[in-house]
């Protein structure tokens, strides 16, 4: 930006110039045309291109060698070729191709320099033509232009790299080893991103990291909660430590849009497409995957939009996000993506194709992993206008091997949901009724840990009715159904055992109209908040399923996102800058009771920092759970304690604020009294302002409102 | 208790202003007639004809005789209160907004919006005691501040002229000689539109509220920031009880803003807090739009909330409302 003279500045200037600066009209000065003195106006801005594109000045430009040496004559011949040749696959600049000539001989020096109108065009340019073969003995090299500096750099002799001492690095998970246990969180409002502890004892949280402009465009943990990622135009970086938030490591990926972490947080995936500079083609695509750790590409994928934008539903940019899901639980061993009539399964330890090959499935329209197998669940439409039936299919990876297949007839749409344990699968199949013209709703049931996987198939009591949410209980036996057309829809709950059978589905419960469109279970079961956001304006029910019944009713007012805090002890409900008024977060604890309530402007994300799995064994936990009243003996104290300390330091807050009010009041009491005489004179030597010193005096005012005479006859004579 | 409806106005409300003895209440709304009412049943009294623009703000002196009221014709009017007949008219080349008499009602301060080039202004005007001698000579003008200056007030003594407006500051300014005495501080002052300022019964501390979505309670000697009060709607209205130690915000969406799906997303509530602990008591609802003026009777036994629905709500408190604790 250009600097623009203070006032000050132009008064010193002038003074010492000896000019009166009230004789000037500053607004008759008219600069020379073409003259802007290196002050711009406000419109300049606009047309000003994102000058980012060009950081570095020549990454639009391209080296082009081994090109044959020729004498003057045929300089133009060559010339030619060369346009044409680069011409085809970005536009180059107005006298953006220069071949250099050798001034003694006046021949070409077998190199040129080629500017195109944007680096992804150089890029491509490179990609494409380099080894480009001309003739036999004119094989092309091509260099980015920016990069032939780099290659200088390098020195001739090889250095041993020096062996750098180990360092220990930071317990990167220390947060866990909290004294209080508490959890970690992460909001972003306005330009700030807060990193803070819940703190629900004291109800409130407490701060632990604060910075502006960490991140450009979002944050995210990974999924253990190791890593807080931000995104930069130029990359995306991961943060963490013991104590505070320090920069880990740096992801370099231009204008990089969306990441994803594998499961295990070994692997980030980053995404970003760019506009074509022909409007015509598809965006292209770059995605890269990175070790988390090392900071080094594992693998890159380049192309047009059209060929990420395969199945699912695609998004904005056109691809469903993620591209890459990851399989095979924490060890993060596979990933897949499904192309047209394929799907791509590639395996971690060389970053390739598993049997160098794709899986071919005519049609597929989704799939997903099992969350803790390596099991691939995918779903193939109908074929042939009914020919073929639907399909969904169960198959393992990496022997590619079909588990389960089961077909469906006149299927409109499927929707897969995993049990979190990777125990179930639930099928969510739309049909079609007979006349085709609507749809109706019903589930299939796979019990992927037994033998030979069984399928129950699950139609709820009324078929028609919609469905309007489902969700498995985390590591649990059972899941909720919202269902209904009506404005107030019921509530279905059904277990996977029943206590007869184990082998079977029975429903648990249906609760009638509700105000609820979403269900969010608590992480460790048995608890769920049946919640009705945007049209219900954030009904919040929390409902126990071991019992079946409701604990509490609260409601909190527009409410956007609930999320749950890892343990499951306490939620955050928040209202994010969506709608403008309200925005900030709720938190309460598990039972419903409202502990806290933030309010922040602009709010965008409340993320809960994750924990990794517990290491306890199950027979452990239910161990702990057995002789729970002998553990919460201690945390019972502890409560009672802090508590006790809260409400002696509340006491102790108000006591001294009402000192301090009581001290001003004092003062004001005392200058209200000194004044009082000059208040007097003020009013003319009128009392004071004390109502007291007034005096009463009841005036009675009659007003004649009307007198006329009448004269009335009377008669004395009647008698 | 029910809260009495006054329906009188035809446009949003503007000001409320209850009279010392507290048996009138005076409104101003954007329709030209400011209204007198009696502040007991809300039976309407009168009306002051005369103005052709929204009347911004009102005034009354202390024996009940005069009231005087700034407009957005360009001009502030002094009336009998008894009759309704106009007694003066101070024209200005801008609209006049806030208008407040002095301590004897001998001086009155009125400021003017930015307009047409013009920056906004405070004039003091002296009041004569017989109104065919009033003059509508300036006795001071003061200049400088950016933007509208929304409220302006006398400071203790009438040695003080205190204003707020658009730009977010408290300023005090010397009456005397128009020199600015005290700012208050970018920092802990409010960071938007200070949209009402009120003073409290003794004219020791005052209350403004601000679209920053707070208030803030401020020493009028020393401009000392004592409390502040955070809520989540902005602010355009606020009162202070002069019986017990509550503060009344009132506020709500922007009426441009106000979604037509739940009129509980509006935030047109008047909040009560605790004055000392700055803590959120409770609150009474009603208004259909924004709430745009507040005003506390001087016995604090009722209350009225002027809307931009066009109502004037007049509460009078339950007696357990004088048993809060908190």
């Amino acid at each position: 930006m250009a600097e623009v003279a203070s006032m000050e500045e132009i008064r010193a200037t002038a003074s010492r110039l000896g000019i009166d600066l009230s004789e000037v009209d500053l607004d008759s000065i008219r600069l020379p045309p073409g003259e802007d003195l290196g002050i711009k106006s406000d419109d300049e801005d606009l047309n000003e291109d994102d000058p980012l594109e060009f950081d570095g000045g020549f990454g639009n430009i391209i080296v082009v060698d081994n090109l044959p040496v020729v004498p003057k004559e045929k300089f133009e011949k060559l010339e030619g070729v060369i346009r044409k040749i680069y011409s085809q696959i970005g536009v180059i600049k107005e006298d953006g191709l220069w071949m250099p000539i050798d001034p003694s001989s006046h021949k070409t020096l077998g190199y040129c320099f080629i500017e195109y109108n944007t680096p992804q065009e150089a890029e491509l340019a490179r990609e494409k033509t380099h080894n480009y073969k001309l003739d036999r003995f004119h094989i092309f090299a091509v260099n980015m232009f920016d990069d032939i500096e780099k290659f200088l750099k390098v020195p001739d002799e090889w250095a041993p790299p020096e062996t750098k001492p180990y360092t220990p690095g930071e317990n990167l998970q220390k947060w866990l080893t909290d004294e209080k246990a508490r959890d970690q969180f992460v909001i972003r409002s306005g330009s700030d991103t807060e990193v803070l502890w819940n703190d629900a004892r004291h109800l409130k949280p407490e701060p632990v990291y604060k910075r502006s402009f960490w991140t450009e465009s979002f944050v995210q943990w990974s999924p253990l909660g190791t890593y807080l990622a931000t995104v930069h135009r130029q990359g995306a970086a991961v943060w963490g430590g013991a104590t505070t938030f320090n920069r880990l490591m740096r992801y370099a990926h231009p204008q990089v849009k969306l990441i994803d972490f594998s499961p295990g947080e070994n692997f980030l995936v980053t995404y970003s497409s760019h506009e074509p500079s022909n409007p015509r083609d598809t965006h292209r695509v770059v995605l890269n995957i990175f070790d988390v750790r090392t900071g080094k590409v594992m693998r890159d994928f380049k192309g047009s939009a059209d060929e990420f934008a395969v199945g699912g539903t695609g998004g904005v940019t056109g691809v469903s996000w993620p591209v890459f899901r990851w399989g095979g639980g924490k060890d993060d061993n596979y990933f897949a993506r499904i192309g047209k009539n394929v799907i791509s399964v590639y395996e971690t330890e060389t970053f390739t194709l598993i049997d160098r090959k794709s899986i071919k499935v005519e049609n597929v329209m989704d799939f997903s992993w099992s969350p803790t197998d390596p099991i691939l669940a995918l779903f193939v439409p109908e074929l042939g206008g009914g020919n073929q039936p639907a399909r969904v299919s169960l198959i393992q990876i990496p022997s590619k091997e079909e588990l389960r297949q089961k077909n469906l007839f006149s299927v409109s749409d499927c929707k897969m949901y995993w049990q979190s344990n990777g125990d179930y699968l639930a099928v969510k199949v739309d049909r079609y009724t007979k006349t085709k013209k609507s749809t109706y709703t019903g589930f299939e049931l796979f019990r992927i840990k037994e033998r030979d996987i069984p399928i129950e198939v699950l139609e709820l009591e009324n078929k028609n009715d919609k469905i309007i949410a489902f969700a498995w209980e985390p590591k649990g036996h059972r899941f909720a159904v919202i269902h209904g057309d009506s404005p107030r829809p019921d509530i279905s709950f059904y277990s996977m055992r029943s206590t007869s059978n184990t082998g079977r589905v029975s429903k648990l419960t249906t609760l009638k109209g509700k105000q609820a469109n979403a269900l969010y279970w608590s992480p460790a079961g048995r608890f769920i908040i049946l919640a009705g956001l945007k049209g219900f304006n954030g009904q919040l029910e929390f409902f126990n399923v071991d019992e079946l019944e409701t604990m509490a009713t609260a409601e909190h007012f527009m409410a956007t996102d609930i999320e749950w805090d890892p343990t499951g002890r306490y939620v955050a409900t928040s209202v994010t800058s969506v709608h403008e008024m309200e925005n900030g977060f709720n938190i309460w604890s598990f039972h419903g009771k409202l502990l806290y309530r933030i309010l922040k402007d602009h709010f965008f994300q409340f993320l809960w920092r994750p924990r990794p799995p517990s290491f306890l064994s199950p027979e452990k936990e239910e161990e702990i759970a057995k002789n729970l009243k002998k553990y919460s003996k201690k945390y019972e104290a502890e409560d009672q304690d802090v508590s006790l300390l809260l409400s002696e330091q509340d006491r102790e807050k108000r006591k001294m604020l009402k000192e301090e009010w009581e001290r001003w009041i004092n003062e004001w009491k005392r200058l209200h009294e000194e004044e009082n005489l000059e208040r007097q004179k003020l009013r003319d030597g009128e009392a004071s302002d004390e109502e007291e010193e007034y005096e009463a005096k009841e005036v009675e005012v009659e007003e004649l409102l009307d007198v006329s005479e009448e004269v009335l006859s009377f008669d004395f004579g009647q008698e | 208790m029910r809260p009495i409806l006054m329906k009188g106005h035809e446009r949003p409300l503007t000001f409320l202003k209850y009279n010392r003895d507290g048996d009138l209440l005076f409104s101003c709304a954007k329709d030209h007639t400011p209204t007198v009412w009696f502040a007991d049943n809300g039976e309407r009294l009168g009306t002051y004809r005369g103005h052709n623009g929204a009347v911004w703000c009102c005034d009354v002196s202390r024996d009940s005789m005069m009231l005087i009221t700034g407009s957005a014709d360009q001009s502030a009017k002094l009336w009998n209160v008894q009759t309704g007949a106009q007694l003066f008219t101070f024209n200005f080349d801008s609209p006049a907004r806030a208008v407040d008499f002095a301590v004897g009602d001998k001086l009155a301060v009125i400021t003017t919006d930015p307009f047409m080039g013009l920056p906004s202004a405070i004039h003091v005007k002296h009041i004569a005691r017989d109104p065919s001698e009033q003059t509508g000579e300036s006795v001071l003008t003061i200049k400088g501040p950016q933007g509208r200056i929304n409220r302006a007030v006398w400071g203790p003594l009438n040695k003080t002229i205190i204003s707020a407006g658009e730009d977010a500051v408290v300023r005090i300014w010397d009456s005397e000689t128009g020199k600015l005495l005290k700012e208050s501080d970018k920092e802990t002052g409010h960071k938007k539109t200070i949209t009402s300022l009120t003073k409290s019964a003794d004219s020791s501390h005052f209350l403004t509220g601000s679209l920053d979505k707070s208030a803030k309670l401020w020493d009028i000697r020393s401009l000392t920031l004592i409390k502040t009060y955070v809520t989540e709607r902005p602010v355009n209205a606020v009162a202070m009880s002069p019986l017990l130690d509550h503060v009344v915000l009132g506020g709500g969406q922007d009426a441009s803003a106000v979604t037509t799906t739940d009129h509980r997303a509006g935030k047109f509530e008047a909040k009560f807090f605790d004055k000392v602990l700055q803590e959120e008591i409770g609150g009474v609802k009603g208004h259909f739009g924004p709430i745009n003026a507040l005003a506390f009777n001087p016995d604090g036994k009722s209350f009225s909330s002027g809307g931009e629905d066009g109502y004037v709500r007049l509460h009078h408190f339950d007696p357990d409302y004088f048993h809060i604790k908190i």
